[in-house]
């Protein structure tokens, strides 16, 4: 360890690990932006990114270095031996450009990562913090990577004809010349599939589950947060025990249930079954908020002649409408991304939910793009919902999704 | 002398309130009863019965009724026919009875000896009827003007029948061989491995991929709110959305994943991804590690921005470099929640049914317990042993909650 805290061996060392992982980056991301070939070089891109370290130490200024070694990056690639290969049939410009990308993402985060340190011997906390910088620079990429790359195959996926994704899996650029004929596989799914039905059969399940949940939760969670009785602690426990079960051990006894009452495929033993697994969080959820609530405020109603039911719905819940927003978010969240019961409970295509829908998709006769347009049409509204209202959704999800 | 000591027992206010208490919670209690405990009840139940998918709909006769011959006018010949069946293949139906409102001017001539008639009734006893029984019974019979002018549809009538059919589900009929059928074998230990290395190695790589998440983004930057809504994703998509696009990203034929592989000379073949023995168990679990290190980063985050900064200035005071910080003041402080999430996490993956189930279907070495209960149950269609499987998943949760319950209830929070 001693000996690489030094920044000649530093330096290099984080350059060149840094520079393979900007190449592989740089490379992929390439290949999915346009579907040519590019690709990282291990050996060459571990070597240029030890002269980028040793340059991001020694350059004058920080703007040099990049300037140098961006320059440098896209000349070699152009000439065959960069960082970045790019295949047959690849133009000079993208070359070009990928090289520059690589020298420029190489460089610059090369300068801010080392700089405290010097050519000689770093202290502990210098050769730490340029660690760190560094690992958190590879942990922004990776985990980017790894949540952007598969929305975007989806999105683009759906977008794509069958042919155009056989022949190159990997182009994903879009044909912007078809216009609105992007969209087919939508248009397809909402006119021949029924799409439209599902997205109503699922906000309707969806919206009914929140209702229910909360009119049976918000009593419950109030009596046992603030009520007095006998069994309180057993029962806010055994609250946490409902939700260890697992939705398959019950899934097969409704199934059976449901076959020989005639309740299956149909939106109302659906809405009967929903709440219920949502039912146990929701309380749970919401005893904890209504706890944290003054007492002293429902006391002051009590006092002035309110019945406890009065001070719920005319004291407590105007106070909790933030946690009540929370929680309707998150059990609307789980309803709309049920899929077990649904897949089991419904046959009958003119009742599917969006996600039994798109399990329908799912077959070796229907091409691919439709079932990623499924899976797209099935995603928005919740994301839309997720991103608008993140604020409580992310409360939501913290109080509640001990359960997953 | 009166006693000055605080009174005990309860009194009629707290009566009232504990009355109050257990009425609002009353719809809850039931409906949990209905829908959770009743059915964990009756798995026990169905785990020891011989019950197979096609059982479930208990036998019953089918009957249809028709007037045979075309009578074009009254003095025609014609038969009035009662058609019977057992629905089932391989079980009885006893002491099966018919009676019907006969249109009218439609009078029966000879009587079928089972049947009586009396004025428009007519009443048939069909006795038992063996399995994959079927029957067409003729009467002849005789129709008026009227009833040809009509030309009333004879089954509109909807005839009642009274039978009594044997449910495989209740009857005393009980049997181990659902539990001998799981244990039999190298499967059951196979599946029992699979589900632990999956539970095990799922829950661990999401708390790790989620604390590494966590601490890239315990410090405020531009665009922190945006990664973290951006990082929470593949929790709050569907899953049959996300499943669908992972099978699509990896198919080995047409995938980007193994188009990118090639062009990178990282491998020479397509691989297959799920659907190679131990490739896919790899799969599945790195997937699950993707799907909830979110979860697990938002807790861990959560934790960390309420630890009090006192402590790190005065750790910088001392000397102590970024590593040593970390390893020294914030993980001891991150234990609490590391070690809840991992419980819950740990009970949570081992119940998770839905995204093998979308990713392989439980091929090539991915069969869990969760996905076995299924498997059994409805592609084997044996739901006796599929219970079975659940009455085992069941067991394993007690234990694990037992443990949990010691545990938890030393920790803050929950």
């Amino acid at each position: 360890m001693g000996a690489l805290r030094h920044g000649y061996v530093t330096a290099p060392l984080l350059g060149a690990l840094w520079a393979f992982t900007i190449a592989v980056t740089v490379s992929v991301s390439f290949a999915f932006a346009t579907g040519e070939a590019f690709k990282p070089s291990l050996w060459l891109s571990l070597l240029f990114g030890a002269a980028a370290g040793v340059i991001a130490l020694k350059a004058p200024g920080r703007w040099t270095g990049v300037g140098v070694v961006s320059l440098a990056f896209a000349l070699l690639g152009a000439a065959g031996f960069g960082a970045v290969l790019s295949g047959e049939g690849v133009s000079l410009g993208k070359t070009l450009l990928a090289g520059l990308c690589a020298g420029f993402f190489t460089a610059l985060p090369l300068a801010v990562f080392l700089e405290d340190c010097t050519w000689g011997a770093l202290t502990r906390h210098e050769f730490e913090e340029a660690l760190i910088r560094f690992f958190t620079g590879i942990g922004y990429i990776f985990f980017t990577a790894i949540v952007v790359i598969p929305f975007y195959v989806m999105v683009m996926t759906s977008l794509k004809s069958q042919q155009a994704l056989l022949q190159n899996p990997l182009d994903f650029s879009l044909e912007l010349s078809k216009g609105w004929g992007l969209f087919r596989s939508y248009s397809e799914l909402f006119a021949d599939f029924g799409f439209g039905g599902y997205l109503m059969t699922s906000l309707l399940v969806s919206v009914a589950t929140v209702a229910i949940t909360l009119a049976f939760s918000v009593p419950g969670a109030y009596a046992v947060a603030r009520l007095r009785f006998k069994g309180q602690a057993a029962f806010s426990r055994s609250i946490l025990l409902i939700y260890m079960v697992p939705m398959i051990v019950l899934a097969l006894p409704i199934y059976i249930v449901f076959s020989m009452v005639g309740l299956r495929n149909s939106i109302f033993g659906i809405i009967l079954i929903y709440p219920v697994t949502t039912i146990p969080v929701a309380l749970y959820m919401l005893q904890g908020y209504f706890r944290g609530l003054p007492a002293e405020v429902e006391e002051a109603g009590l006092m002035d002649g309110l019945s406890r039911l009065a001070v719920i719905w005319k004291i407590t819940l105007p106070l909790s409408l933030p946690a009540l927003a929370s929680v309707s978010l998150y059990v609307f969240m789980i309803a709309w991304n049920e899929f077990l019961l649904a897949f089991m409970l419904l046959d009958d295509p003119s009742k599917f939910t969006l996600t039994r829908g798109v399990a329908m998709l799912n077959s070796s006769e229907i091409p691919r793009q439709h079932l990623m347009a499924g899976a797209v049409i099935a995603t928005v509204p919740i994301m839309v919902l997720f991103l608008g209202l993140e604020r409580f959704m992310t409360k939501g999800l913290t109080a509640g999704s001990v359960k997953g | 002398m009166t006693s000055l000591s605080p009174p005990k027992g309860t009194g009629p206010l707290g009566r009232r309130e504990a009355r109050l208490a257990w009425g609002l919670l009353m719809p809850t209690i039931i409906s949990v009863a209905l829908v959770v405990i009743l059915p964990l009840l009756s798995i026990f139940w169905i785990s020891v019965k011989p019950v197979q998918l096609a059982d479930l709909r208990a036998p019953a006769p089918v009957v249809r009724e028709s007037l045979r011959g075309r009578p074009a006018a009254p003095s025609d010949p014609a038969q009035y026919e009662i058609r019977i069946r057992n629905s089932s293949q391989d079980k009885p139906i006893l002491g099966v009875t018919l009676a019907d409102t006969l249109p009218e001017g439609l009078t029966i001539l000879a009587p079928d000896p089972r049947c009586t008639i009396d004025g428009a009734e007519i009443f048939c006893d069909f006795g038992d009827l063996e399995p994959g029984y079927r029957e067409r019974m003729r009467m002849e019979a005789q129709v008026s003007q009227a009833f040809l002018d009509a030309d009333p549809d004879l089954d509109a009538s909807e005839p009642r029948l009274t039978y009594r059919s044997e449910n495989i589900l209740t009857n005393s009929e009980f049997t181990l061989d659902n539990f001998r059928r799981v244990f039999d074998g190298g499967e059951f230990w196979a599946v029992l491995w699979t589900t632990m290395f999956y539970t095990v190695f799922g829950t661990i790589g999401a708390l790790v991929f989620g604390l590494f998440a966590a601490m890239l983004l315990n410090k405020s930057f531009k665009g922190q709110g945006v990664l973290r809504g951006l990082y929470l994703f593949p929790y709050v998509a569907p899953v049959i959305a996300v499943a669908f696009t992972w099978v699509t990203l990896f198919d080995p034929f047409s995938g980007s994943a193994n188009a990118l592989l090639l062009q990178m000379g990282v491998t020479q073949a397509p691989i297959n991804f799920f659907g190679e023995r131990p490739l896919a168990l790899i799969m599945v679990t790195v997937f699950e590690i993707w799907r909830y290190f979110p979860l697990s980063f938002l807790f861990i985050l959560a934790r960390m921005q309420s630890i009090d900064t006192d402590m790190y200035e005065a750790a910088d005071m001392d000397g102590a470099s970024p590593f040593q910080k970390f390893w020294f003041l914030s993980l001891p402080q991150l234990l609490g929640i590391l070690s809840v999430l991992f419980l819950l996490r740990f009970i949570w993956t081992f119940n998770k049914f839905d995204d093998i189930f979308l990713l392989t279907g439980g091929n090539a070495g991915t069969r869990t317990l969760t996905v076995n209960v299924y498997e059994q149950a409805f592609a084997l269609a044996n739901i006796g042993a599929g219970a079975a499987v659940a009455v085992v998943v069941f067991l394993c949760l007690l234990l694990f909650s037992v443990f949990f319950f010691k545990f938890i209830s030393r920790e803050e929070g929950l």
